[in-house]
């Protein structure tokens, strides 16, 4: 079952870098990770890669394999033919920091600007109550393993480094949604998901939906429902009109 | 030294996971400042794995569940060997432990009156277990992880820095504890994985919250992180083991293809109605029901069955044995020649429950068969396996604060023992890293408060341990991945899930010799993110605990848990009373001793049938409890 | 917002430049615009080609006034519906003619083909179609994008997409309008009631048409996606359901109703030019 698989693999840093090529041994059942690590233990002990879990759980082993964003632990060999090169570089939206691994403090700064839970006043630990049907939306977003798949292949900061500063990444967006959506959440989120955090810049193009490993419909679920609820608050003149004349009867 | 980076806080945690994340919240809450340290990013500690739930008795799915019902399983489960004060505690403190993280923004799978939904899991005679489908790990660790960015933002408001009293230090590896003249703890050492700059961290308390060792198997369900590094660093500090001889093997990882051999199958599947099956198609865990459990567990498959609907008159599954019961049947079945094609046997759900339910109940499980292994286990049964899960020794602490017997040094969650006795049952693991996480971070703010100076970290002591983070950088043939592969193999089959006298004394002699090999390996390149260097230094700390863990399994003759002693196959009421302790002597070298058991309190014996303690305790211990009729106490 | 690239001689680069996007500095440094080596420009290519023949058919069809109508059987083409004007073909004004003579080229149903071009325009979907295919941002997932500046959403023109729920709304109203065509539609040439190949074409294009436009993301924020406790509203709730479950399919719809609108089109314009007969089932 055994073969030989040919491999490309980026190594270097900051400075520069390029494709080294590895002729490596694959067994069956074997995932991409499992020859980067066969790599390190014959031919390469100094290569970095970034992992933990190995069962896709944790969402550290993010690179691209042949260009696409991928969990190494994720890709099954099977999927490739045995003659095919299989190229595996670090992610390209963030910088890189050795071979296969990046710095992903982004995201941990745009985590940083979400405004928190905000919980009820008025309710005691033990006393929140919420129906199934109303947490099961927040749910779906809390199954994101925090890959930051989503924000390597978002092309609005993949193509454009400038727009970092302005615009949170599909991860985030879906966070304020997830808040936005929390039956408890005493906070109106959509001004800061327009003002702060760029949802408008998202073209909904759904590359954040395809690379996604826990399968959430980031784009369908989250995101549009964000800007339908941004709408709703500012783009919406019945919405509005409505608002205007119930707060004047009541 | 040059290339030196130092940092003062109150309170330095070590680890990032469900334990740590919950020790610095509340050392930062009572006013410290404090920092996180993780081996890896922040948000991946393994606590992600976790996948069926937390244990706490708030009784939302039977009204009758209460923390002393919850301290008799544990205390069951573990086989009388649990430290009682703490399994009292953990009992007690879990369900508000539980509510809390619903303030920090946790969303737990709902019942129909819009309360936390609580599920059966083994050893648990309520359905008890808060969960998430089964991503309850994830949910922990991000709710976490939340609330200390809730806290930073709140530090941010009121003095425009995000860190200025809670700091985490993603990929940054601690190599050594410091101390001063005196033994107390003064800081901690260590080297930020990106660059392999040295970092100096100077605290007056140090919290331990590191995990396990797992990683010193060959099959076994932890990452790499789990290379023992909290024991190890204890150790060094002079801090002591316990229980180092009881490690849990959970009776369900996969089994195929072999680059996932280990990974964990979530005991929510047997909990939800999943069953075990050998080749020949039989529900074999109804031969495997120990004297002990008679009488809790059904004995035909019929009555199993009801159980799943009407739990209250039915008795329940043996598939829902506690875990070591579970993982050495299927270890029985393999090994007399009813496994699976590749060595496991078959646990299946599929035809116990509509695929659509299958899916929504167990989504991780669907996706990780149908990813990793091509099995639809809506349609076909899974193939399982015993996996090195949990160790249940760890570092001994005083109950209530988590203290070490080194001042300053605290130890919360799987790197510290006692808890859970010779076997941890599942979900007492996550109750456990917030009961005990946030004791350590109050233990340490008491601590800190108390002191009348801070301790100072003795500059030799800095370039010592620079000196040995050094070391693998020479010349050598001797590569760690090697040194690591063996030493998993071989504690994998020497002293695994069945050990015997002649094979654990082997894996001492290979411990040995491993330990010359690893004090002479080299590692190639530079000191910016390498997995060799990191490896051999890890390497160090997973020889130091195996040899507790080898030492302690030779010393124990009896089974009993997490132990299994074939040449000792039956439980010894006087071991019962025994904990096994390893330090260090002055030489570095470790040494084990016995230790009585703390007792069990009066109150807490009584909440136990006179018949059932007869099973555990000797004769003196019995009669302690006092006479056997008009027992009225227990229900 | 364009930056000028200095090396280019300050004019606007289009295309790869070398501190842009994948290839800033920091980022790792691959030459490469995308290690893709599959065929990722067949779908926006495709979508292109598509998408460009339909609204050259649709154009030409609509503007041409010719053979929208079979008067028999009652069938009108969705692309002259409603017709409003005396210039219309004896039968085919089901809301009356409350124009007088229609110009020439301008299409009878000038009153809502705008909405529906607009609705599919801003619907989601097809943001997501043409802004790969069209506008190529991106091309395909992880394929740089030729655009040295990028605002998305958050200015003029496309700020104008949250208008979405408006042309929704008009989207409703012309599906009704479709819905009464339909109706028409079941007759014989005696007048009595008939059914036709004819008929059938028209009443699954329509519902096709409701299940694309009941489907669209404002129509599921609308009916209950902007609540946050569906417990407290059954109705709307399961209303939610059924949106979301077609919301799911809405790609699929959006394909299918532009095939079905040229089929029901071209049958009509084949009958009504007397290319062959309609099949009759009934009268």
């Amino acid at each position: 079952m055994t073969y030989q698989a040919s491999f490309k693999v980026w190594r270097g840093d900051a400075e520069g870098g390029d494709l080294q090529d590895f002729t490596v041994d694959v067994n069956e059942g074997e995932v991409v990770l499992d020859i980067i690590h066969r790599l390190q233990a014959t031919q390469a002990p100094d290569l970095a890669v970034r992992w933990n879990c190995k069962a896709g759980k944790c969402g550290s082993c993010s690179a691209e394999v042949n260009g696409r964003p991928r969990l190494l632990c994720m890709t099954r060999m099977s999927t490739f033919t045995e003659s095919e090169t299989i190229t595996v570089t670090p992610l390209r939206t963030f910088p890189v920091t050795r071979d296969l691994v990046t710095d992903v403090s982004f995201n941990y700064e745009k985590a940083r600007q979400i405004p928190a839970f905000a919980p009820p006043a008025d309710l005691a630990p033990g006393e929140y109550r919420m129906q199934q049907m109303d947490v099961e939306r927040s749910q779906e977003f809390r199954k994101c393993i925090e890959c930051f798949l989503c924000q390597d292949v978002c092309h609005v900061v993949r193509d454009h480094e400038d727009n970092k500063a302005s615009f949170a990444g599909p991860r985030f967006l879906m966070r304020i949604a997830e808040l936005d959506m929390h039956p408890l959440d005493s906070a109106d989120r959509r001004q800061v998901a327009r003002e702060e955090h760029g949802l408008g810049f998202c073209n909904i193009t759904k590359c954040c939906t395809e690379v996604c490993p826990e399968h959430i419909k980031i784009t369908d679920n989250a995101l549009i429902p964000l800007k339908e609820r941004v709408v709703d608050r500012h783009y919406d003149p019945v919405v509005w009109l409505g608002n205007k004349i119930r707060r004047r009867d009541s | 030294m040059t290339d030196l980076e130092r940092h003062e806080f109150d309170v330095v945690v070590i680890g990032a996971g469900g334990a740590g994340l919950r020790a610095a919240i509340e050392a930062r809450e009572q006013g410290l400042r404090t920092a996180v340290i993780c081996k890896s990013l922040f948000g991946k500690a393994h606590t992600v794995m976790a996948e069926g739930g937390i244990a706490a008795s708030m009784g939302n799915a039977n009204a009758r569940d209460s923390w002393e019902v919850h301290f008799r399983d544990t205390m069951r489960g573990g086989k009388f060997l649990n430290n009682p004060r703490m399994a009292e505690l953990h009992a007690k403190e879990a369900p508000q432990r539980v509510w809390e993280l619903e303030t920090y923004g946790a969303l737990f799978d709902r019942t129909a009156d819009g309360r936390i939904s609580q599920r059966n899991f083994g050893g648990h005679e309520y359905p008890r277990l808060a969960h998430v489908g089964d991503r309850t790990g994830l949910e922990l660790i991000r709710t976490l992880q939340q609330k200390i960015v809730s806290l930073q933002q709140e530090d941010h408001r009121d003095s425009g820095d995000y860190e200025a009293r809670l700091k985490v230090f993603p990929e940054l590896t601690v190599t050594d504890i410091l101390k001063d003249g005196d033994g107390a703890v003064a800081g901690v050492f260590g080297y930020w994985r990106e660059s392999g700059r040295f970092v100096q961290l100077s605290a007056p308390a140090v919290i331990l919250a590191t995990g396990g060792i797992g990683k010193s198997f060959k099959v076994t369900s932890n990452s790499w992180e789990y290379t023992g590094d909290g024991h190890a660093l204890a150790l060094r500090a002079g801090a002591s083991l316990v229980n180092m001889e009881f490690i849990q093997f959970h009776p369900t990882g996969m089994v195929w293809p072999p680059s996932v051999k280990g990974i964990l199958v979530t005991e929510s599947v047997r909990g939800d109605g999943g069953v075990l099956r050998n080749s020949e198609g039989k529900r074999f865990m109804f031969d495997y029901v120990p004297d002990v459990f008679r009488g809790q567990y059904a004995e035909t498959e019929e009555e199993a069955d009801r159980w799943y609907k009407d739990p209250d008159s039915n008795k329940r599954p043996p598939e829902l044995l506690p875990r070591d019961e579970v993982a050495r049947a299927i270890n029985t079945e393999v090994k007399e020649g009813r496994g699976s094609p590749h060595g496991g046997v078959f646990l299946d759900v599929s035809t116990r429950l509509p695929a659509e339910e299958i899916r929504r109940r167990l989504p991780s499980m669907h996706h990780q068969f149908k990813e990793l292994a091509d099995v639809d286990i809506t349609a076909e049964p899974m193939e399982v396996g015993p996996t090195c899960h949990y160790v249940m020794g760890g570092v001994e602490v005083d109950a209530d604060t988590a203290a070490t017997r080194v001042p300053g040094l605290y130890a919360a969650g799987e790197v510290a023992g006692g808890m859970h006795g010779s076997n941890r049952l599942g979900g007492n693991s996550l109750s456990d890293l917030l009961v005990f996480g946030r004791r350590a971070g109050l233990g340490a703010a008491a601590y800190v408060a108390g002191l009348d100076a801070r301790p100072v970290v003795a500059q030799p002591d800095v370039d010592e341990a620079a000196a040995t983070a050094l070391a693998p950088f020479r010349e050598a043939d001797e590569n760690p991945y090697t040194v690591h592969q063996e030493l998993q193999q071989r504690m994998n089959d020497l002293v695994g899930i069945i050990r015997r006298e002649e094979e654990v004394r082997e894996a001492l002699k290979v411990l040995d010799g491993l330990d010359d090999r690893a004090a002479s390996v080299g590692v190639e390149g530079h000191r910016q993110f390498n997995p060799g260097w990191h490896l051999a230094l890890d390497l160090r700390n997973m020889l130091a605990v195996c040899r507790c863990v080898a030492l302690a399994a030779l010393e124990r003759t009896e089974s009993r848990g997490g132990h299994t002693r074939e040449d000792f196959p039956g439980m010894d009421p006087q071991w019962r009373g025994v904990n096994l302790v390893c330090t260090l002597d002055g030489e570095g070298q470790v040494e084990l001793r016995h230790q009585p058991v703390p007792e069990i309190r009066q109150d807490l014996l009584e909440l136990f049938e006179y018949a059932e303690l007869s099973k555990y305790l000797t004769g003196d211990e019995l009669a302690r409890r006092g006479p056997a009729p008009q027992d009225g106490s227990s229900a | 917002m364009a930056q000028v690239d200095q090396s280019s001689g300050g004019r606007p680069v289009r295309r790869g430049a070398a501190d842009q996007g994948v290839n800033a500095p920091g980022r790792a440094q691959i030459a490469a615009r995308t290690l893709r080596g599959d065929r990722w420009w067949l779908t926006p290519l495709v979508t292109f080609v598509c998408f460009t023949a339909w609204l050259l058919y649709g154009l030409v069809r609509a503007s041409t006034q010719k053979d929208y109508f079979v008067a028999d059987y009652g069938y009108l083409t969705p692309f002259a519906s409603p017709c409003l004007s005396t210039s219309c073909v004896p039968g085919s004004a089901h809301f009356g003619t409350p124009f007088g003579d229609w110009p020439p080229l301008i299409p009878f149903a000038v009153l809502t083909l705008p909405f529906l071009l607009l609705f599919r325009l801003t619907c989601y979907y097809y943001r997501k179609a043409y802004y790969r295919s069209f506008w190529l941002s991106p091309p395909a997932c992880a394929v740089a994008e030729p655009h040295r500046a990028y605002s998305g959403e958050t200015r003029f023109p496309l700020i104008v997409q949250n208008l979405h729920r408006y042309f929704f709304y008009a989207a409703v109203i012309v599906s009704l309008i479709n819905t009464y065509d339909v109706l028409h539609a079941f007759r014989g040439k005696n007048g009595s009631f008939g059914l036709g190949l004819g008929t059938l074409i028209l009443l699954a294009n329509v519902v096709l048409l409701w299940c694309y436009t009941l489907g669209c993301h404002s129509c599921r924020n609308i009916v209950g996606g902007r609540l946050n406790h569906f417990s407290r509203h059954p109705l709307r709730y399961k209303a939610w359901g059924w949106v979301s479950a077609l919301n799911a399919r809405h790609m699929t719809f959006a394909w299918v109703t532009l095939g079905s609108l040229v089929v029901t089109d071209a049958y009509i314009a084949l009958v009504a030019a007397g290319a062959f007969g309609d099949l009759r089932i009934i009268n």
